[in-house]
């Protein structure tokens, strides 16, 4: 189209709009300016003025724009401005410099942003219900709900029904039974929380300075934690941290340092890996370098004997619900736990395969709620030894020659070393029943029964709470023992076959696993294409501007706070695109940086989730941290640990989109198999942001704009909703439903596959030693030793009982052979832990996510299985075997303190039979921090748990945490502090 | 006949996932229905309840759950304890406590013999789960509960109080306390899983000195006598008899395999109980 005219156009566009929406008049009172469009190599353009709404223009060029858009020449002016607008030409010319902004930053974004909302003033979201009712959708860490608004209030949430006109469920039949699931989505506790959380008395309202902290003065330093806040304005507050970014930036790179806590809201703008890594990468920072801790066992062990790098070191899922319930004859729940995180979409299935005789078994030292509620046979070794009843259960089956002997021949390589380890020839121990029993203290007999039960039945393994890895025996001292046993009885019993395989319901429903959505690990426009999986799919379907951190130090997370307090931090890198990429070391400082003088803390707390925490907290005092500034929705219990406090809004208050459990490529390739249905959803701004809170997209242009750099954030005046309207527009989604449908209904369901189409059953391939079909880019074309698609990623191609690639890092926590080694805390073995008798689990959350939903407003606070009452404080619940519990003198729910060297935390009782003797099980997922005293150095009364697990390495040349069978002891709570930690950084 | 509003729930298909327990906060918490209830306060009150029971004893347990609400009786003690008129029954079975109407009358907290009724102390008034009327009065079919309910513990029926009798016949529904005469309109599914016992235990045997589970062995219970169980022993030669009344005394547990048997006398107490590990005598 030619210039001239579409130049024309726009203040007639504008003018138009202003006349039928009121709130685009509105919007364009917010400015008076001129804004001059313009070509670089003629003197040609035209020129707009706002003035208090009214818009005058004229075809020349202006003596005094304030705002000045450049196109190098005639031809980029017109394809750039053509309707309708080519993402991939407008992202060439911008980030080639074809066009350019002249003018102040933040006037730049608000015009380019006013030019797009001539679009989007058009759309329309939500459902009227009647009686000034709306109906909006929103996506939430516990799934996709229906939100139903009047006055500017948020009335109710609940699940989405589906209606008529939702594609169809998938059914299975199985032994002549046919399966299907609820018409419905379904949702974590903490997902049924959210309205509490969003009018929580503890929601962050307004921005807040330290009383204490003078940035230009006396910082206070050691009092972060202890000082008072007062309200400050956003303008004052942003100043500060703009003022300071530039300071640290001038003091080196490096000096900037970012931590996040493991998840943040749903939606895949507002999600760290998007909205935050995009700041961060223009900022440029030092990152924390995350272990994979809902999995370590998995990545530092099992990968070793069979690869699947790319999914963190567990097994294929597709097809297993249908194999299961068609083929298995029993399922072994083996430290698995998936009614307490994920059972809210799983658990029915897990009932139907009770209706269809399949027999269970449940291994923990927990009467876990998956096993309570199905049933079938508990087995509960003393905590961190399940190692050796694996191995015992090998025994048997090589004694009794109950295993699979044809996929052991032609699959693994190495068998005959394992043999002869559990036989005892190479060792003089046998690994038998009875051997173990003196370990794990279970019966040898029930050993042998379930060996010969499982060596003659089809057997699923559910390994951990997703069946197919996570959390659990995982994430201990032997965790990497465990794991790799598990991956070595699938082995000894043909994973693959039909009916013998890894899961447990949770995972591998029959979806379509090819209609594509980005998940959150995709890291939406972050444009980051190294730390996200952005390049996978993303960034060739949502064109948008590659931005990449020109700092390369990282600290390993678990140590930041030896980091900041000692300058140093060594640990390995968390590298899923190869075996081999885990032993590359990763250190603080990194060479040509500097250390860290600033920390810009976002979302959750990590004092619930990180082992040994006092040192966190400890760290906020140290002198060597200069500035820290903590943007969150909710004040936490870390959130006082700043000098700036930035109030973020919820997802209710601002617009995002995502696919329910959706993470995209990255680490879990189509995890949404969880779902029943998958669920795409609009994240409708439900309601204005509470207070004067505001979206981290928001928070985070502000800061850029301060630096210049708000055009280039936002490309171009981006807003939320219209970053929403391109990711709808880079998905499947725009071939199915129209963007305007989709933006009021909500929510879309992709249908499912039909029967012949499903995902072929995990691991068949292999079973079969046919080429890989299941679909998943995994692993990398390079790290096939034979032909592309010909066996596993290791370096024979086979399951590797003696793992060779262990052969090439000399770490004494994961010999090649997975030597059965009692590495948990003992105090046998070492006297100084002589007194602490009981063993701690931290298991992941029931009834809140990580630390989300535990909030001092929360619904969930009020679950008597999650936290307790008692005189006006809520305790987070301890699980104590009845025996141990009345050797102490305490009652249920009496209060109780839980402690060892590192830490003390009181906690109320759940004085249970559930529990083996011996052990103590409490959810590491505090929001609360509520020292007695001296911050990092008091008894926590907020039930941070995780801080009484140690922060050592679950392997020597690794990094990853070991937070369970920790050693403590407990004694009811008088009230009187007098604890200290042994060692105080 | 008009019809009625039911609710039934399911003892056996609840997993504590508290689910409606928390879609019942979210539904009165910060909300008035003039009407109907006034909001509920942030904390402390629990219109639906969630009871927890452990049955037998470390290791061999189960865990069960059971919700609990106002049961919107048909004889409900509320009304009869309420002045002015400010407990009501609909003609459709719902039982409202007027807001307004039951300001003061602690009396209607104390009535309740389900401990279903909490008590305001801001607003100093009596409140309980109102069935979700103000929904179910504008179109709704299920209470919120069941409409969140992952398990299908609950279901919303609206029938005529004849065929809700058939239904109870037919499915073996109970009512908590019907001694009270209460006529509650929530019934309960498996209701045994909170109220009865049961026996269980692991039976052993020995084979060239060695332990084994002694599976497929038949287990027999009997009382003065007469047999009042019968089971057999698992993979793991476990066994559980259920529905045996609490303090029921004078049982005879009698075990018989070919590699041997043995007989054991007990009397139930308060709870289920778990028998240990039995070990068959060569007979």
């Amino acid at each position: 189209m030619n210039l001239s005219v579409l130049l024309w156009g726009i203040p007639q566009a504008m003018r138009a709009a202003a006349k039928v929406y009121p709130d685009y008049a509105a919007r364009l009172k917010e400015r008076n300016l001129v804004v001059q469009f313009r070509l670089r190599d003629k003197p040609e353009g035209r020129w707009i003025k706002l003035d208090n709404g009214r818009i005058s223009t004229g075809k020349d060029l202006h003596t005094k724009p304030d705002l000045t858009l450049h196109f190098q020449n005639r031809a980029i002016a017109e394809e750039f401005l053509t309707p309708p607008f080519d993402l991939l030409t407008r992202v060439d010319a911008a980030k080639n410099f074809k066009i350019g902004l002249d003018g102040p930053d933040e006037l730049a974004v608000w015009f380019m942003a006013t030019l797009a909302r001539l679009e989007s003033i058009t759309w329309k979201a939500g459902t009227d219900m009647g009686d000034g009712v709306v109906r909006y959708t929103s996506g939430t860490n516990g799934g996709p709900i229906f939100v139903y608004v009047k006055d500017g209030r948020i009335i109710r949430t609940t699940p989405i029904d589906f209606d008529e006109t939702d594609a169809p469920s998938w059914s299975i039949t199985a032994r002549g039974k046919t399966f299907t699931p609820a018409r419905r989505t379904t949702l974590g506790a903490h997902g049924a929380c959210q309205k509490s959380m969003l009018y929580s008395k503890a929601r962050l309202l307004y921005p807040m300075k330290r009383v204490d902290f003078d940035p230009d003065g006396e910082r206070n330093i050691g009092n972060r934690g202890k000082s008072e806040f007062v309200r400050i304005s956003w303008d004052e507050a942003l100043d500060i941290v703009t003022k300071e970014i530039k300071r640290a930036k001038a003091v080196g790179p490096g000096a900037i340092c970012v931590a996040n806590g493991s998840h943040h809201q749903w939606g895949n703008l507002g999600h760290y890996l998007s909205a935050f890594n995009r700041f961060w990468n223009l900022i440029g920072v030092t990152r924390l370098m995350h272990s994979p801790d809902s999995w370590e066992g998995w990545f530092w062990g099992a990968m070793h004997h069979w690869g699947n790098s790319l999914r963190l070191g567990c097994p294929e899922f597709y097809g297993t619900v249908e194999d299961c319930l068609k083929e298995a004859e029993m399922i072994v729940f083996w430290s698995s736990d998936p009614d307490t995180t994920y059972g809210f979409e799983g658990a029915r299935r897990r009932e139907w395969a009770r209706e269809l005789g399949i027999k269970m078994v449940h291994i923990d030292p927990y009467l876990n709620h998956t096993a309570a509620h199905l049933g079938g046979k508990w087995i509960a070794p003393k905590a961190g030894t399940d190692p050796a009843l694996a191995q015992a259960l090998c025994h048997v089956w090589i004694t009794e020659g109950l295993y699979d002997k044809e996929f052991v021949e032609k699959r693994t390589t190495g068998f005959d070393e394992w043999k002869a380890y559990i036989l005892g020839e190479s060792d003089g121990v046998p690994k038998t029943p009875e051997w173990q029993e003196a370990e794990t203290g279970v019966p040898a007999r029930d050993v042998r029964a379930l060996a010969r039960e499982w060596g003659t039945k089809k057997t699923y393994l559910g390994a951990g709470s997703w069946g197919v890895g996570v959390g659990g025996a995982c994430r201990g001292p032997t965790g990497m023992q465990w794991a790799r046993m598990m991956t070595i009885l699938g082995a000894m019993q043909g994973y693959g076959r039909p009916g013998s395989n890894f899961g447990n319901l949770q995972f591998g429903s029959p979806l379509d696993f090819s209609f594509y959505f980005p998940g959150y690990g995709e890291g939406s426009f972050s444009g980051d294409l190294t730390y996200s999986a952005n390049s996978a799919n993303n960034y060739q379907r949502m064109p948008h501007i590659v931005t990449m951190s020109s700092v390369r130090q990282v600290i390993p997370r678990m140590w930041m706070p030896e980091a900041i307090t000692q300058g140093k931090a060594l640990g390995y890198a968390t590298d899923v695109g190869s075996v081999q990429g885990q032993f590359f070391p990763v250190g603080y400082p990194s060479p040509g940086h500097v250390r860290v003088e600033m920390l810009y803390k976002y979302g959750s707390q990590i004092f619930g989730t990180m082992v040994d925490g006092n040192r966190w907290a400890r760290m906020y005092q140290h002198e060597s941290l200069k500035f820290v500034v903590n943007q969150s929705v909710w004040k936490e219990g870390e959130t006082p640990f700043a000098d700036i406090i930035l109030p973020a809004c919820t997802v209710f208050e601002k617009w995002d989109i995502g696919e329910w459990y959706n993470v995209g490529a990255g680490y879990v390739h189509h995890m949404y198999s969880m779902n029943n249905h998958r669920v795409i959803s609009m994240q409708h701004k439900c309601i204005e942001p509470r207070g004067e809170s505001k979206s981290d997209y928001d928070i985070f242009l502000s800061i850029m704009e301060r630096l210049g750099l708000g055009a280039v954030y936002s490309e171009g005046g981006t807003t939320e909703l219209d970053w929403c309207k391109r990711v709808f527009d880079s998905s499947d989604l725009s071939k199915h439903i129209s963007w305007r449908q989709f933006l009021k209904k909500g929510y879309y369901v992709v249908p499912p596959e039909a029967n012949e189409g499903r995902a072929p059953t995990a691991n068949r391939w292999y079973y079969e030693g046919r080429k890989k079909d299941t679909p998943e880019p995994y692993p990398l074309p390079s790290d096939y030793v034979g032909e592309y698609l010909q066996g596993l990623q290791t370096p024979s191609g086979k399951f590797e009982f003696v793992a060779s690639t262990l052969k090439r890092i000399d770490d004494p926590d994961r010999p090649p052979l997975n030597r059965y080694m009692p590495t948990y805390e003992d105090p046998v073995r070492d006297p100084e832990l002589a007194g602490f008798t009981l063993k701690l689990l931290t298991p992941h959350t029931r009834y809140s996510f990580h630390v989300m939903g535990d909030d001092e407003s929360s619904s969930v606070w009020d679950i008597r299985e999650h936290r307790i009452c008692n005189n006006g404080h809520y305790y987070l619940v301890a699980r104590i075997n009845r025996q141990d519990a009345e050797a102490r003198g305490i009652g249920n729910e009496d209060l109780i303190r839980l402690w060892n060297n590192r830490a003390s935390v009181v906690c109320a009782a759940q004085v249970t039979d559930r529990i083996q003797p011996g052990v103590v099980s409490a959810y590491a997922g505090s929001a609360q921090y509520r020292p007695a005293g001296e911050p990092g150095r008091s008894t926590d009364l907020g039930g941070c748990v995780n801080m009484l697990n140690p922060s050592k390495s679950i392997a020597s040349k690794g990094h990853g945490m070991r937070p369970n069978t920790t050693l403590i002891q407990v004694e009811k709570w008088t009230g009187v502090d007098t604890w200290q930690p042994a060692e105080a950084v | 006949m008009a019809k009625k509003w039911n609710l039934i729930v399911d003892v056996a298909r609840c997993d504590n996932c508290r689910l409606c327990f928390l879609a019942v906060k979210d539904e009165y918490v910060g909300n008035d229905f003039p009407g109907y209830s006034a909001a509920q306060p942030e904390h402390g009150h629990n219109w639906l309840d969630i009871r927890r029971k452990e049955r037998g004893s470390y290791p061999l347990l189960e865990a069960r759950f059971m919700p609990v609400m106002c049961n919107h009786c048909d004889s409900a003690p509320c009304i009869e304890a309420a002045r002015e008129g400010a407990v009501r029954k609909r003609p459709d079975g719902i039982v409202i406590i007027d807001p307004e109407k039951s300001k003061g009358q602690k009396q209607i907290v104390d009535a309740c013999p389900y401990g279903a009724i909490c008590w305001n102390e801001e607003k100093q008034i009596p409140q309980a789960w109102p069935f979700d009327a103000q929904l179910l009065d504008k179109g709704w079919t299920r209470v919120r509960g069941e409409q969140t309910c992952p398990m299908d513990v609950y279901r919303t029926l609206q029938v005529e109080d004849d065929e809700m009798q058939r239904i109870q016949a037919e499915e073996g529904l109970e009512v908590l306390k019907p001694e009270l005469e209460t006529r509650p309109r929530v019934y309960y599914k498996n209701l045994h899983l909170m109220t009865q016992c049961f026996v269980a235990g692991t039976v052993v045997r020995h084979e060239g000195g060695v332990e084994e589970c002694a599976a497929g062995v038949e287990v027999v219970l009997r009382q003065e006598g007469r047999e009042v169980g019968r089971a057999t022993t698992d993979t793991f030669g476990e066994f559980k008899i259920d529905r045996l009344e609490p303090n029921s005394r004078g049982y005879q547990l009698e075990v018989s395999a070919s590699s041997g048997s043995l007989s054991i006398q007990f009397d139930l107490g308060d709870e289920s109980r778990y028998l240990g590990t039995m070990t068959l005598a060569a007979g």
